[in-house]
């Protein structure tokens, strides 16, 4: 049973809520926003797609193995703790930033920023997979 | 730094043991031996720097904070167990290369193997408590993958549970021993601690310490009452009963003792106590070996019946008796791992280990019958072997022993004749006698399968006919544990006095014995089922099965498997303690809290979450209750707003429609909704739901006035920009000030992911 209606919804909203879940774990930093509340809206993004279009078709176009997003996100998390032992021998999960750019276009990353994706990497997995499987195997 | 290179390369040697065993087959064993080959030629080799009493050393830092060290020291005593170790390692990994060429899996049986003689050798070279007890646990851990080597057999896994709980517990003592000793000296040094007897002696846990430490000595070496793991323990393959359980690990214990002798030596409690747990093992374990039909076991218990002679010998600490304790030492490991070794010889070739199945085995394997013969001779203290010297100086000390020598050696005697009746039984049924029909075609044993016997037996004999050799060889060893005594000096022939009569005795009787054999045997048997069949092993496991149902009992009772009982106890006791809290701090709450806080929106928003809450538990349909706490989500998400927490009014606003969006999939496959529940448990689960709430409630006005953390907060608010460049707190805090706390949660949500997957993929009603 597919709705024609969401589908159509689902084709422009997606891309759209995809970019936004990117927007909103950017500008986490400074305003509203962060990478669990831009996973959770990414991960809304494929789960509206899976609703309207199937369970088949999403894990082809989209995602397939939702579990390497998790695992990815973990350790990029993990990894990010360790860069500043690596470089400078500072305690687990030390933060180090640097500036790329100057003026207007200055741009701030840091592993706050790395640790930040690898969160949002994890909650959208989490939640891909999760809703996924709800899919698979109860409807 | 000589140490730490062979306890590296024991253990690297273990983590290849499994390549040189798959690319080498039966000859890996050959292969395995060069390396503690090459240790022994070593350690003869700084022998004159051990004789001169120049110990090699290293020392780590391991927990300087608790006085704990990484240190070793090779002295007399060490470099006497070191020998040991690798010389009968060696002849043993060459036996097992070729012997364990029949049983699967081998490649990680040699690994165990040399890995548990770099265990044992850190055992041995430890100059620090800690660092002994660590190696002591390794001994033990090896020995229980060995003896469930052969794990499919109940019997073997039993076996190795039995002896890893027994030397387990040991274990334990000695760790609380050795911790109330660090705490009496300052430090675990095992040189400060000998040096100073006295802090020992005068201790007020003087007793306690001297319980745990026999506890872990006597479970290690199995003496009585701790004894029959080591039977059990013949479940294992033969190379490790001749390595581990004859002459290298149950001698732990005995090293243990004799490494602390200069602490206890002074103190009557610890004489007495190891004379009368060493005779008592000396005579039981003679006297049970005698009624057995297993070749394996008889040597077990006679291996039971040495121990305790060790550790009496070591208990009456005169010259006589070390100089006894440390010649038997080597002529025991000789003959008993010759003999073991055989004993799997003839296993692997007839079929069998049982004695009344064996007998004229000399006429198919007639090199393998001289050197058992040789072993025997050893064994019941016949001329020229090194047995008899030792026998000989057994009795001397027995004699010589300065309380109770009557008994004393009275029940020595009694346990070498029964040695004597052992060996007799087992060359004559065995070797002699005429020739039984077996299902196998016997040949004699292999090349690899005599080479280490051969060479112990042929050590034995040179021993014992140059008695001046094994007198060099033991003595650095007494020196470091005994420094005030002199040796005594080794001879074969002591010419014919009291000593020489009573061992002319102890063969007589002991082949008179053999030659009553046939009532003999049953009626031991029968007075062993009377009097003497303690059960002890049975009864560890009645024990072990009664704790094990307790525990079951125990979880059934907390675990019941019911959620609502399992939320009732939590959700109870967490009312419970907040409440105990809450009063311990004198809790009071402003009643101006509410003054200028509220407003319309907030009020709206709260009526909105209460009339949502009491229609999600009143309604009979799930969705709508879907739908309600979705409400009650939006209702939450308003109050947020106003109060500005934007951050959580997102997060909670998905959550929530993420939430009914799941929910509405698996409500739209749940069964009807029908009520259970009677009234009093639904009047029960109001009550424990207002409580609750009440309680949560009154918390959140409790603390806001004072709010104790405050000065966290400020420094959040105020460090976030400058130390985290971010202007939003709450992230800064996530991602940055708070990341690891972060990194818990979002694993949290991994593993609950792959749980609610794996829940979802399990099917476990297979019918829908």
């Amino acid at each position: 049973m597919k709705s024609q209606i969401i589908q159509i919804a689902a084709t422009y909203l997606m891309p759209f809520l995809l970019v936004l879940s990117l927007v909103v774990f950017y500008r986490g930093h400074n305003e509203p926003g962060g990478g669990f509340i831009g996973g959770l809206i990414g991960g809304s993004a494929i789960i509206l797609y899976a609703g309207a279009y199937g369970l088949e078709i999403t894990k082809k176009l989209w995602i397939n193995r939702p579990t390497a997003l998790i695992w990815i996100g973990l350790a990029m998390a993990l990894l990010s703790g360790f860069f500043a032992y690596l470089t400078h021998g500072s305690p687990f999960m030390t933060a180090v930033w640097v500036q790329i750019g100057s003026g207007p276009f200055a741009l701030k990353v840091g592993t706050p920023l790395l640790f930040d994706l690898g969160v949002y990497l994890t909650v959208m997995g989490m939640l891909v997979k999760v809703v996924l499987t709800v899919m698979e195997e109860v409807l | 730094m000589e140490i730490i290179t062979i306890l590296i390369l024991c253990f690297f040697l273990a983590t290849v043991a499994p390549v040189i065993r798959q690319r080498t087959g039966i000859w890996s064993g050959w292969i395995l031996a060069i390396v503690p080959a090459a240790i022994v030629v070593w350690l003869v080799v700084i022998y004159p720097k051990v004789w001169a009493g120049n110990a090699f050393r290293a020392a780590y830092e391991w927990l300087p904070q608790l006085n704990m060290g990484f240190s070793f020291r090779l002295d007399g005593l060490s470099w006497l167990f070191a020998m040991l170790i690798f010389g009968v390692g060696s002849l043993i990994l060459i036996y097992a290369g070729y012997y364990m060429k029949t049983y699967k899996n081998t490649k990680r049986f040699f690994a165990y193997l040399v890995f548990f003689m770099g265990a044992m050798f850190g055992l041995v070279a430890a100059n620090d408590l800690m660092t002994l007890f660590l190696f002591w646990e390794l001994t033990s851990v090896t020995s229980f993958l060995l003896i469930g080597f052969k794990h499919h057999l109940k019997a073997a896994r039993d076996a190795a549970l039995q002896a890893l709980l027994i030397t387990g517990t040991g274990g334990l003592a000695l760790l609380g021993g050795f911790i109330l000793l660090g705490i009496e000296y300052q430090t675990f040094n095992i040189e400060v601690i000998l040096q100073n007897p006295h802090i020992f002696l005068n201790s007020k846990y003087f007793l306690p310490i001297s319980i745990l430490l026999m506890v872990g000595a006597f479970t290690k070496s199995a003496i009585f009452p701790f004894h029959f793991w080591l039977p059990g323990a013949m479940q294992a393959p033969s190379p490790v009963s001749a390595f581990l359980h004859s002459a290298t690990m149950v001698k732990a214990g005995i090293f243990l003792l004799a490494r602390l002798l200069p602490l206890y030596s002074q103190s009557d409690f610890w004489i007495y106590t190891l004379t009368i747990f060493g005779v008592t093992t000396m005579f039981a374990g003679g006297w049970l070996s005698m009624a057995q039909n297993d070749l394996k076991k008889i040597l077990a218990y006679t291996t039971v019946s040495a121990l305790g002679t060790l550790v009496l010998l070591i208990g009456t600490g005169t010259a006589y008796a070390l100089t006894a304790a440390l010649v038997f030492l080597l002529v025991h490991a000789f003959y008993k791992a010759t003999l073991f070794m055989m004993a799997g010889n003839i296993e692997k070739k007839t079929g069998t280990r049982q004695m009344d199945a064996l007998g004229g085995l000399r006429h198919w394997m007639p090199v393998a019958a001289i050197i058992s013969y040789l072993a025997l001779l050893s064994m019941s203290g016949v001329p020229p072997m090194l047995g008899f010297i030792g026998k000989e100086l057994i009795y001397e000390a027995k004699m010589k022993a300065p309380d109770a020598a009557v008994f004393i050696l009275l029940a020595g005697f009694l346990a070498n004749v029964f040695m004597v009746f052992v060996s007799a039984r087992i060359a004559f049924s065995v070797f002699l006698g005429p020739k039984m029909s077996f299902d196998k075609k016997v040949a004699e044993p292999d090349v690899a399968l005599l080479t280490g016997p051969g060479i112990l037996v042929i050590l034995s004999l040179l021993l014992g006919v140059f008695p001046e050799i094994a007198q060099n060889i033991i003595s650095p060893a007494f020196t470091s544990i005994a420094p005030d005594e002199s040796l005594v000096k080794l001879k074969l022939w002591h010419g014919f006095n009291n000593i020489l009569l009573l061992s002319v005795l102890t063969v007589s009787a002991g082949l008179l014995m053999y030659f009553a054999r046939k009532g003999l045997i049953n009626r031991i048997s029968r007075l062993n089922e009377l009097f003497f069949n303690l059960h002890l092993s049975e009864r560890f496991f009645a024990g072990l099965n009664a704790f094990m149902s307790f525990a079951g009992r125990k979880t059934s009772f907390v675990q019941h498997g019911y959620h609502r009982f399992y939320l009732m106890t939590m959700i109870l006791s967490a009312t419970a303690l907040l409440w105990y809290g809450m009063f311990k701090m004198n809790f009071s709450w402003d009643s101006h809290l509410f003054e200028g806080v509220l407003s319309w929106i907030v009020l709206v928003a709260i009526f909105v979450i209460v009339s949502a809450s009491i229609a999600t538990v009143t309604t009979s349909n799930r969705l709508n209750a879907l739908i309600y706490i979705g409400l009650v989500g939006i209702g939450l998400t308003i109050i947020f707003i106003y109060y500005g927490g934007v951050d959580l009014a997102i997060t909670l606003i998905v959550v929530e429609t993420l939430m009914i969006v799941i929910g509405a999939m698996v409500v739209y496959r749940l069964p009807k909704y029908i009520r259970y529940s009677g009234v009093t448990s639904r009047v029960r689960d109001v009550l424990i739901s207002v409580v609750f709430g009440a309680t949560i409630t009154a918390i959140i006005l409790a603390i806001s006035p004072d709010y104790q953390a405050k000065e966290v907060a400020d420094y959040f608010v105020e460090n976030s920009l400058t130390k985290g460049f971010g202007k939003n707190v709450v992230n800064v805090i996530l991602v940055d000030f708070r990341a690891l706390d972060t990194l818990g949660e979002i694993t949290v949500l991994a593993l609950a992911a792959i749980g609610i997957a794996s829940l979802l993929k399990l099917k476990l009603d297979k019918k829908t």
